[in-house]
């Protein structure tokens, strides 16, 4: 099927540095001494940990329940006991700790007794459940729990399978494509099936030709005229959700809407394999294939239990001397491990090995003197310069109407800044800012909603109390006027006299009070 | 081996500097150097060396006085500003005139502003303009067609040693016209005058043609190296070109046609080399054709109507002035905003 392809504007041509690695298929990665297992490997909350320590645990046995419906379950990576549930430092940019499991293995790596589910006879919500506590999240390197993807709320046209890998270095699922790609499109088939699109479409850079032969071959063999495997230029960032659903479809995500409004899902290839290893073989997350490369002799990829720490896993491709650290992902929008001994997790496509020749320190930063380069390679067409201006100036708002939001963050700016401005450190900061305040802006206006109904009330309270004890007052001064006044003898004038002056009495207390609550109410207002 | 501190994405860098654009815009000027030095003689070269050098002391000076390091020297954009003087300036300029105008341009306009990156104004076109305004008679000593003087000679006209000989320079073809556009009693036309004055070459003044088309050539260099981006020269020289053929229409004896316009005077290196300035022109790509659009206008306007011989500096100065509100005004919509014809309101103040 011919397919027309789109343009998105900017992007950069950064050398692929692919083919270090991309020529030796996945290896499996022998059973690291201890596996540390973050229980928050995914978008929302973290999973709650249903071991104990000195427990047996098999591979494939749950760890952590997910909590709540944005959450995912986290498994034992392989057979062993459980030595600490503890906090981990775990590869996240904050360097903070974060509970884990850790398990010490027992070499056996025996699995729990599998079995596959008969997914084609649940319903849609039972296979979301099925995958939510397979631990399924995005393998592509954000995370974020699939099953939550899959809810078919709003109808969907097209599904994308983002097999464009286009950050330099990464050759993971170019690997996975080559040598697994009919378990990719029979999981991405599934999913076609739960959101019920019309279109698949494989979306797959023109610098992998094996792999997009591979998934072609695939899709033919299964005879599905719904798939189209879509060879797109290769142009970072086109693996970016917003920039490869603008090549295959033309369509523009803007940053307030979600790719589901405008009728696409997208998935990475590596989840659509997890989906499918999950409900064909009832076989939850607890591996992964992770590129190791950068300053190494021996460049590859692997087949790696989550939670294996990185300086083991590393030692396989062995880092030269002057290894100085660990990008994990890709160098474009990768982060630098805290420490050589995190674990692996569910997002950890690849381990760049850093050394000051390979990735020099950033010149010292110049001023910027307008040149627009920055604003050319965007991909979202923002004016990087112009944000770069505003964030630090601290304009924040101003930083906001120059649509600070729609920043990606993925760093084609600073590539190409010749002034070695860290563009994209900058608009981290401005954004952080800029949550901060508008959090504090919430909590503020939620405490004064909260003081102001109490103020409200307990004015409320006063008036209504006053209104009661006015009508107390007036009827007790109409019953001792009318026994004052009631003559004997002449009982039914006076009667009727009495009852009009405690009527009279009443209307004025309630007018009284009623003026007080028109006046508190002024007073609110 | 410790771990290095973390520092973010991105960790790749292109390979490129403020240093390697500004080498490839003296590069860019290199054609018009040569073929300029071919036509006047090595004091070209002369003044192009003292206004570096002088750059260098300026910039230098006022970075320490600023508490700054001095790593800007090495930026080469007090070179690039120091060139544009020396080939806008007259050739024979003494040579203290030239040093002024490198001081108004480094220590005035650029370094009083906050240094590289924060000037209003174009340094180079604000030397031009105080140094026109307060030297008119030197500013305009160009050398008389044909005159070949030995380079001892000009030396000793350039730092004085000799007096200032008004037989050295002449008219230049574009004062040649605003003099006798001013006389009532002229009545030729434009073309005659030239030739009569022998002023006139292939298609504009000679010789002067020949230096403008190498500048020419180093801005379609710079063009296609993307150094500087298509919108300002075109906008520039397409508007000059138009008003210029208007005029010449309505009326060939009184108004030149527009290829001597565009090949005289200062129109090749300003389309190019001054208004393509990045810090006080525009940026958006709208905004660039606006910011060119008007300086050729302008340029063009001043240049046959107003009481300068050329208008390149007053015209691009204006449009600096005017820069920052055209950018503001018209800022591309981003991604996904082009669609179902939305564009958010953008904060004007």
């Amino acid at each position: 099927m011919l397919q027309k392809l789109f343009k998105f504007k900017g992007g950069i041509k950064p050398a692929h540095h692919k083919a270090e690695s991309q020529g030796a298929p996945i290896a499996i990665a022998p059973l690291p001494g201890r596996l540390v297992i973050p229980l928050s490997q995914s978008a929302g909350e973290a999973a709650q940990p249903v071991v104990a320590v000195g427990d047996r645990v098999l591979k494939g046995q749950f760890i952590g329940r997910a909590e709540g419906w944005l959450s995912s379950a986290v498994h034992a990576s392989t057979s062993g006991t459980v030595v600490a549930v503890e906090p981990r430092l775990m590869p996240h940019p904050s360097g903070l700790a974060t509970l884990s499991v850790v398990i010490e293995p027992d070499g056996e790596d025996r699995w729990l007794p599998l079995q596959a589910p008969d997914y084609k006879n649940m319903s849609p919500k039972a296979v979301l459940q099925y995958l939510q506590d397979a631990g399924v999240v995005g393998m592509g390197g954000a995370g974020f729990p699939s099953h939550a993807k899959m809810q078919n709320s709003t109808v969907l046209e097209d599904l994308v399978i983002n097999g464009a890998e286009c950050e330099p270095y990464i050759t993971c699922d170019d690997r996975l494509m080559r040598e697994r790609a009919g378990e990719i499109v029979a999981g991405s088939r599934v999913i076609r099936d739960l959101l019920q699109v019309k279109r698949v479409l494989i979306g797959i850079e023109d610098n992998k030709p094996e792999a997009i032969a591979a998934m072609r071959e695939a899709v033919e063999a299964m005879g599905e005229t719904t798939f189209s495997v879509v060879v797109v230029p290769t142009l970072y960032p086109a693996g970016g959700i917003k920039q490869l659903i603008r090549v295959l479809t033309g369509k523009e995500i803007p940053v307030d809407k979600r790719s589901t409004d405008l009728g696409i899902q997208c998935f990475n290839v590596a989840t659509a394999l997890s989906v499918w290893r999950a409900l064909n073989l009832g076989e939850p997350v607890v591996n992964r294939i992770v590129t190791l490369t950068g300053n190494v002799e021996q460049a590859g990829n692997w087949e790696v239990l989550i939670g294996t720490p990185m300086n083991e896993l590393l030692a396989l491709a062995r880092p030269k001397a002057d290894t100085d650290g660990i990008i994990m992902g890709g160098p474009m929008m990768g982060i630098s491990v805290p420490a050589f001994d995190v674990p692996v997790i569910k997002a950890s496509n690849c381990l760049i090995a850093r050394s000051p020749a390979l990735f020099p320190p950033p010149p010292p930063e110049m001023p910027c003197i307008r040149c627009g380069a920055c604003a050319r390679v965007c991909p979202q067409e923002l004016q990087p310069f112009e944000l770069y201006w505003w964030s630090r100036a601290r304009q924040f708002d101003k930083a906001q109407a120059y649509n600070l939001a729609s920043c990606i963050e993925c760093g084609c700016c600073a590539y190409v800044c010749p002034a070695n401005i860290p563009l994209v450190q900058y608009f981290r900061f401005s954004k952080g800012e800029i949550r901060a305040a508008a959090k504090e802006q919430k909590m503020a206006d939620s405490a004064k909603a909260r003081f102001e109904f109490k103020q409200f009330r307990a004015e409320r309270e006063k008036a209504e109390k006053a209104e009661k004890l006015a009508r107390a007052a007036a009827a007790q001064a109409a019953k001792l006027a009318a026994e004052r006044d009631t003559p004997p003898g002449g009982e039914s004038d006076t009667a009727v006299y009495a009852a009009d002056a405690k009527q009279a009495v009443i209307a004025a207390a309630v007018e009284r009070a009623r003026l007080q609550r028109a006046e508190t109410d002024s007073r609110d207002a | 081996m410790p771990i290095a501190p973390p520092i973010s994405s991105p960790y790749l860098h292109a390979e490129t500097s403020v240093r390697r654009i500004m080498n490839q815009v003296m590069l860019a000027l290199l054609p018009g150097i040569v073929v300029y030095t071919a036509l006047i003689g090595l004091a070209l070269i002369v003044q192009v060396l003292l206004a570096c050098c002088f750059a260098l002391i300026f910039e230098g000076l006022f970075q320490k006085l600023r508490g700054r390091s001095l790593a800007s020297l090495q930026d080469g954009s007090a070179l690039v500003t120091a060139c544009l003087i020396a080939l806008t300036f007259p050739p024979l300029s003494p040579w203290w005139l030239t040093v002024l105008g490198v001081f108004f341009a480094i220590v005035v306009a650029k370094q009083l502003y906050g240094g590289l990156g924060q000037n209003p104004f174009n340094p180079a076109m604000i030397a031009f303009a105080v140094c026109i305004v307060a030297f008119p008679a030197l500013m305009s000593q160009w050398p008389a067609q044909g005159l070949h003087l030995p380079f001892s000679q000009q030396m000793e006209v350039i730092f004085g040693f000799s007096p200032r000989i008004d037989a050295l320079t002449a008219a230049t073809p574009l004062d040649a016209i605003k003099t006798a556009l001013k006389m009532d009693s002229f009545t030729g036309s434009i073309q005659d005058l030239l030739k009569s004055q022998s002023l006139y070459g292939t298609f504009a003044g000679r010789g002067w043609e020949w230096v403008t088309t190498a500048y020419l050539v180093g801005g379609l260099f710079l063009i296609f190296r993307r150094v500087i981006t298509w919108q300002t020269p075109v906008a520039f020289l397409g508007s000059m070109t138009v008003i210029s053929l208007i005029c010449w229409l309505i009326d060939p004896a009184r108004f030149s046609d527009p290829l001597f316009h565009l090949f005289s005077g200062g129109a090749m290196l300003g389309a190019f080399f001054i208004a393509t300035d990045p810090v006080s022109g525009c940026t958006t790509p709208a905004g660039k054709l606006i910011f060119g659009g008007g300086a050729g206008l302008l340029a063009y306007l001043i240049r046959v109507f107003g009481g300068f011989p050329d208008g390149i500096a007053f015209s691009i100065l204006i449009m600096n002035i005017c820069a920052p509100l055209i950018d503001v005004y018209t800022q591309p919509a981003i991604f996904a905003m082009q669609q179902g014809g939305k564009k958010k309101e953008r904060d004007h103040a």
